[in-house]
This record gives C-alpha cells, sequence and structure tokens, in this order.
C-alpha cells in the first residue's frame, strides 16, 4: 500500500461519518396503525376552508358554520350541506381543487340555516344529474320534505334562501334511496329529532355517515321545538345513528361519520354522545319529579359534568338554552 | 506494505467520532423487548380493578366527580357497543399490560424512527413516530391509542400524545375528556422500563396527574392478539344508559368504609395528592382490625394467605 491510497481511506470515514450523522429520512416505512390519522390537517381557519380526506371519494370540508361532504364518481359531484354561504366560492375551489366534475346533487340534513346557505350559489355552479344539456343548468337539491316545506316558508327566525337552493327532490318515506357515483346512497329520515325534516345520509360502499347537526362532537343538540324538534326524537335518531355504524373491531374505526360540526368520528363518540343525552334527560325528569322549577333546575347544574366537552356561556347557543328547552318538553304534562 | 500511521490515525478518529458523536445515536436507547408488567405500585387498581368510589389521588375537578358518582358499572353489560373498548393510551399501561416494544429504523441511516407497541389486552397498537412530523390538526380523527411522537432527552425517551378518544382515568368511572393530552417519559434501567406518564385535561382534571409504571425484560413472554367484536345483545332495553342521579349512589362511600379512610380522601382532586392532606384531613370512619383483601399479595400473582 503507498500513500496515494490513504485518501481513499479518509473518505471511506467521511462517507461513514456523514450516514451516521445523517437525520432521520422523511421516506420512512409506513406506519401500521389501525385507523389511519392523515399526517397533516390544517388548523381550522375561521375564514377558511379545510379539507379532509376520508375515505375513497369522499372528503370532509370544514368551516367554521359546519362540515360539507363532498363525494365525486364519473357522473359528477354529490355534497351533503352546504354551509352558511359566507364561505361558498371557497368551497367551491375546494370542491375544483379536488376533481372537475360538475357538482349534480346537493343534499340537505336539515333546513337549518348554517347548513343551506350555500345551495342556491353552489346549485348554479352545477347541472342537473345526467342532464348536461337541460334548462336550467342547476344541481338537484335533495331533502326530506318537511326540510322542504321549512326553506320555502321559514318561520321568522330562520334567514329565507333563494329558491334556486329549494329542494328539487324529496321524499317523506322512511329511507330515500340513490346510487351515485359508485356507491348506494340513503337518505334515513329521522322524524321529530332536532327539527322536524332531518336526515341522515349513508354512503354505504365508503361506508360513511354524514349527521348533520343531530351529532356533533363538540356541543349539545340545537333542539327546535318551534319546528318539530325534540329532545326525545334527538335520541331516537343517535340510536338509530348507533344502528347504521359498525366499528372495525376494538370499536374503532369501521363506519366514520361526518358530524354537523367537528372533527371527524366514529361509533366511539356517538356512544358517548348517546350516552350524555340519555343521562341528562333522566337527570331533568328526575328534577322535574320533584317538583322543580326551571330556575331551579338550571342551578343545580344537571350537565355539570358535560358541559366542559359540549357546553357553551356564549354563542348562539348555550348550556342555558339547552337545558331550558330539555326542561320545557319534559315538563309537559 | 507501509502504512502512514498519521494518516490512519486521522481516518480513524473520524470513524470513531462518527460512531460516538452523533447525536442522535449516541442518545438512542432501544426499547425493543417483550416486558413483563411489575405490579409493586398501585396493584389493587391495576389487578382486581379499583373499587367504586376511589378517587383518591386523583386531581379531578366537580364535573369529573359527578360523572364518576353518575356511573352505573351495570353499563359495561348495558351499553354493548363498548364491550371491546380499548383502554386509551394513557390508561392502557396500568392493567394487564404484557407490552412488545419494537423498533422501526430507517433502512439507510438505522436510525430510529418509530416505535411500534402492543400490549396483548384488547390488542393495544400503538406507533410512536421518532421522524418529526407534526401532529395532526383538529379535524382528524381521535383513537383509543391517540397521535404520538417522540423525541430524546438525554438517555429518555420523550412521548407527546394528542388525539385521544374520551376514555377513563381509572376504571371506576373517573372520565377522561377528548382533548386531554398526556407526556411519557421511557427510562430504560438494564432489564427494567420505567413509563412515567403525565395528563394535561382541561376538562376532567385541576392539575397534571402523574403516574408510573415498570415492566421487566421477559424474553419468553408471549404477547397475545386479543381481537374483539361486540355482539350487541344484553337483557337491557337498546338504548339504555344506566346511571346513578345525583346523591343516589348507595356505594360512594364503601370504600373508604371498608378501609377506615376518611370520606374526603376518598374523594379525590388535587389536595389528595399531596401529603400536607393528611394534616388537615377528619379522623377515619374506623379502623379495621385486619387486613382481608389485597394485603401484600399484588405481585404478580403470588398466593396471599389472608384473602385474594
Amino acid at each position: 500500500m503507498n500513500k496515494n491510497r490513504h485518501p481513499s481511506f479518509l473518505a471511506l470515514s467521511l462517507l461513514l461519518t456523514a450516514m451516521l450523522a445523517v437525520p432521520a429520512m422523511a421516506g420512512a416505512p409506513a406506519p401500521r396503525d389501525r385507523m389511519k390519522v392523515p399526517n397533516v390537517v390544517p388548523a381550522l381557519d375561521p375564514n377558511e376552508v379545510a379539507v379532509l380526506p376520508v375515505r375513497d371519494n369522499l372528503y370532509m370540508l370544514t368551516t367554521a358554520a359546519g362540515n360539507i361532504a363532498v363525494h365525486f364518481g364519473v357522473s359528477g359531484v354529490m355534497i351533503v350541506d352546504s354551509g352558511d354561504g359566507t364561505l361558498t366560492p371557497k368551497v367551491l375551489a375546494a370542491i375544483r381543487g379536488l376533481t372537475d366534475r360538475p357538482i349534480a346533487y346537493i343534499v340537505n340534513t336539515s333546513a337549518e340555516a348554517e347548513h343551506i346557505g350555500g345551495n342556491a350559489e353552489l346549485a348554479r355552479a352545477g347541472s342537473p344529474p345526467g342532464l348536461p344539456d337541460s334548462d336550467p343548468q342547476i344541481a338537484h337539491v335533495v331533502a326530506h320534505e318537511g326540510a322542504s316545506i321549512r326553506m320555502q316558508k321559514p318561520s321568522p327566525d330562520q334567514k329565507a334562501i333563494d329558491s334556486t337552493g329549494w329542494p328539487f327532490v324529496t321524499y317523506f318515506v322512511d329511507t330515500l334511496e340513490l346510487y351515485f357515483g359508485g356507491t348506494p346512497v340513503q337518505l334515513v329520515h329521522v322524524p321529530a329529532a332536532r327539527t322536524d325534516g332531518d336526515s341522515l345520509v349513508v354512503f354505504r360502499r365508503p361506508d360513511v355517515v354524514v349527521t348533520g347537526d343531530i351529532f356533533s362532537p363538540d356541543r349539545y343538540p340545537v333542539i327546535r321545538p318551534e319546528r318539530g324538534g325534540s329532545l326525545k326524537g334527538t335520541i331516537d335518531a343517535v340510536n338509530r345513528l348507533l344502528d347504521l355504524t359498525v366499528p372495525e373491531d376494538l370499536q374503532e374505526g369501521g363506519t366514520l361519520v361526518i358530524p354537523g360540526h367537528g372533527r371527524l368520528c366514529d361509533e366511539g363518540e356517538v356512544v358517548e354522545y348517546r350516552d350524555m343525552l340519555t343521562v341528562i334527560r333522566s337527570r331533568i325528569s328526575d328534577l322535574i319529579a320533584q317538583g322543580k322549577t326551571l330556575e331551579q333546575v338550571l342551578a343545580a347544574r344537571p350537565t355539570l359534568d358535560y358541559d366542559g366537552i359540549y357546553g357553551s356561556t356564549q354563542g348562539p347557543w348555550t348550556t342555558t338554552q339547552f337545558v331550558t328547552a330539555v326542561y320545557r318538553e319534559l315538563a309537559k304534562p | 506494505m507501509r502504512i502512514d500511521r498519521r494518516a490512519a490515525s486521522f481516518g480513524l478518529l473520524f470513524l470513531v467520532g462518527a460512531l460516538t458523536g452523533s447525536p442522535a445515536n449516541a442518545q438512542e436507547i432501544d426499547f425493543t423487548g417483550e416486558w413483563r408488567p411489575i405490579y409493586h405500585e398501585d396493584g389493587p387498581e391495576r389487578i382486581p380493578g379499583p373499587d367504586l368510589g376511589d378517587y383518591a389521588g386523583i386531581p379531578i375537578n366537580d364535573a369529573a366527580r359527578l360523572r364518576a358518582d353518575s356511573y352505573s358499572p351495570e353499563r359495561i353489560i348495558a351499553v354493548t357497543e363498548n364491550g371491546c373498548r380499548q383502554h386509551s393510551a394513557d390508561y392502557s399501561m396500568r392493567g394487564l399490560a404484557n407490552l412488545r416494544i419494537m423498533r422501526e429504523l430507517d433502512p439507510v441511516t438505522q436510525q430510529a424512527v418509530a416505535f411500534h407497541s402492543r400490549i396483548g389486552f384488547h390488542t393495544m397498537d400503538r406507533t410512536i413516530y421518532l421522524d418529526g412530523r407534526p401532529h395532526p390538526g383538529p379535524q382528524a380523527p381521535h383513537t383509543w391509542q391517540g397521535f404520538s411522537t417522540a423525541q430524546w432527552k438525554g438517555n429518555q425517551l420523550e412521548i407527546t400524545t394528542t388525539h385521544l378518544k374520551e376514555n377513563y382515568h381509572r376504571r371506576n368511572g373517573i372520565p377522561s375528556g377528548p382533548n386531554r393530552t398526556f407526556t411519557e417519559r421511557w427510562v430504560r434501567h438494564g432489564d427494567v422500563l420505567t413509563v412515567v406518564t403525565i395528563v394535561d385535561d382541561p376538562e376532567m382534571l385541576t392539575e397534571r396527574f402523574v403516574r408510573s409504571q415498570s415492566w421487566m425484560l421477559d424474553p419468553g413472554q408471549r404477547t397475545f392478539a386479543n381481537p374483539c367484536e361486540y355482539g350487541g345483545e344484553s337483557t337491557y332495553e337498546p338504548g339504555t344508559v344506566p346511571s346513578y342521579l345525583p346523591g343516589a349512589n348507595p356505594f360512594i362511600n364503601e370504600f373508604a368504609d371498608r378501609w377506615g379512610l376518611p370520606r374526603s380522601g376518598a374523594r379525590g382532586g388535587a389536595a389528595t395528592m399531596y401529603p400536607e392532606f393528611r394534616l388537615n384531613m377528619e379522623k377515619p370512619s374506623a379502623t379495621p382490625e385486619k387486613c382481608t383483601l389485597y394485603c401484600t399479595c399484588m405481585n404478580n400473582g403470588a398466593v396471599c394467605p389472608d384473602g385474594p
């Protein structure tokens, strides 16, 4: 060996140094999680629309006003709920970021303003399913008959929407069945729940249920007795939802649940929600049976142990409003 | 053959430096192996399970206490959906925690990019990422085991876990909230692994809740699979959620009275975590003459002469 070979020895050492000192590479082997959790989901900005892949061609668009489901196939796009309308251009841009197919269906889970406000504008951006040359060129809005009536005859506290956003397809039976984008889609009516026009929307092939405000993991349900709603119907609706969801195993994964507001869920969160509503109903019923007035019931704080998760002291639906609505329903003779 | 000793020494120094001087490699501890739990801490809580009404030493708030007081064990049978529910990651190490840890290496750098753990009971699989990835945003789903990332702190592994499902701080009804996070320190001393768990729960706790548990390396252990699917059948009406009304749980004081403990201590809260609590606590309700339950024998199934 002569001196000329020494640099090679040095180079080998340097190479070893470099190899051992380099940070962990980003392209690491895939994890072995049972339930896939996306690596990065943008934090929720009240002026933005966040897009979360759910399963197959189904996505969850999150806005401060509520969640929107977007499903698409070769025949077009079906969305469930349309937001309150304030971010519709951004909602449309988010949809266009996923597919350039036309919006064919807008399904509404209820007639609540924060879920139908974008109906008209999004409908005008679409075209009827299977009828690309028809007139007018608008997507079909689908909802339960009760929701349709309330959109056309809004109560004084409801914001009216352009008639372009009114339902074109309605149903009055238990279930409406469609087939779209490679999957059966079922609208399941849950009577007298939050209102008299609520639907759960089941996408069978991707195994996802869109609940509207029947379920949200971060707030008490907004029960509207003046629009045909009730706590009893809401609890029945959540139990119906539990009948529709099947966990993969170990009470996790399987059927995914897109709530009206908040994060993507599965049956686990729905069980907690049902338990919460059932326990609170039991407590307030007992207080009423003791002869307590509404003020006394509010002072007893029957929701104390759930308020940290679901309660609110401000905004359009406070804990006090929720307890009051429950009290008035249960106190009826 | 002639070798230039100076150049060779220089190269050798680089090689040694590479092997010993790389910060990440110098700190990495390998936790790989089969680990058998040691129940010398909190044995009665971890193996037979905690008594109803035992909230001692947990910094619960009024909300958590009310929820725990309302809890009925009948719910285990009636709420069939929860029949296969896992312990969440912050509680899983408290129970039948036969533990397997596997290390995942980057094929090029040979640095650890993740640890994978499995606890046999209900197949509690978990991934702890070491590759610097961020945690998911608020819309991402929560799971029983959450989302964990880690970094080395000296020879300890510090793990941060978020995105946990609602679960329990103690499996007698003390709830844990869905927005809690927890930090762990994994420490290895030879064949002993100790994990310190520090939980922050804004909805259910008033202070951080710190616990520890240890394992012994046991290469002969078989960590089993425990798949589970619930049948959905029970004798209860569908939708039944057994619970006690506020103030109506008859078992609240059973634990304190059995052991002759002051009832206020059993009610939990941050004060019960600290020794100073003893200075001001009320007199115990009674003092049992003889220990009859869980006396000294919680250590790995040894036979207890005085009872179970």
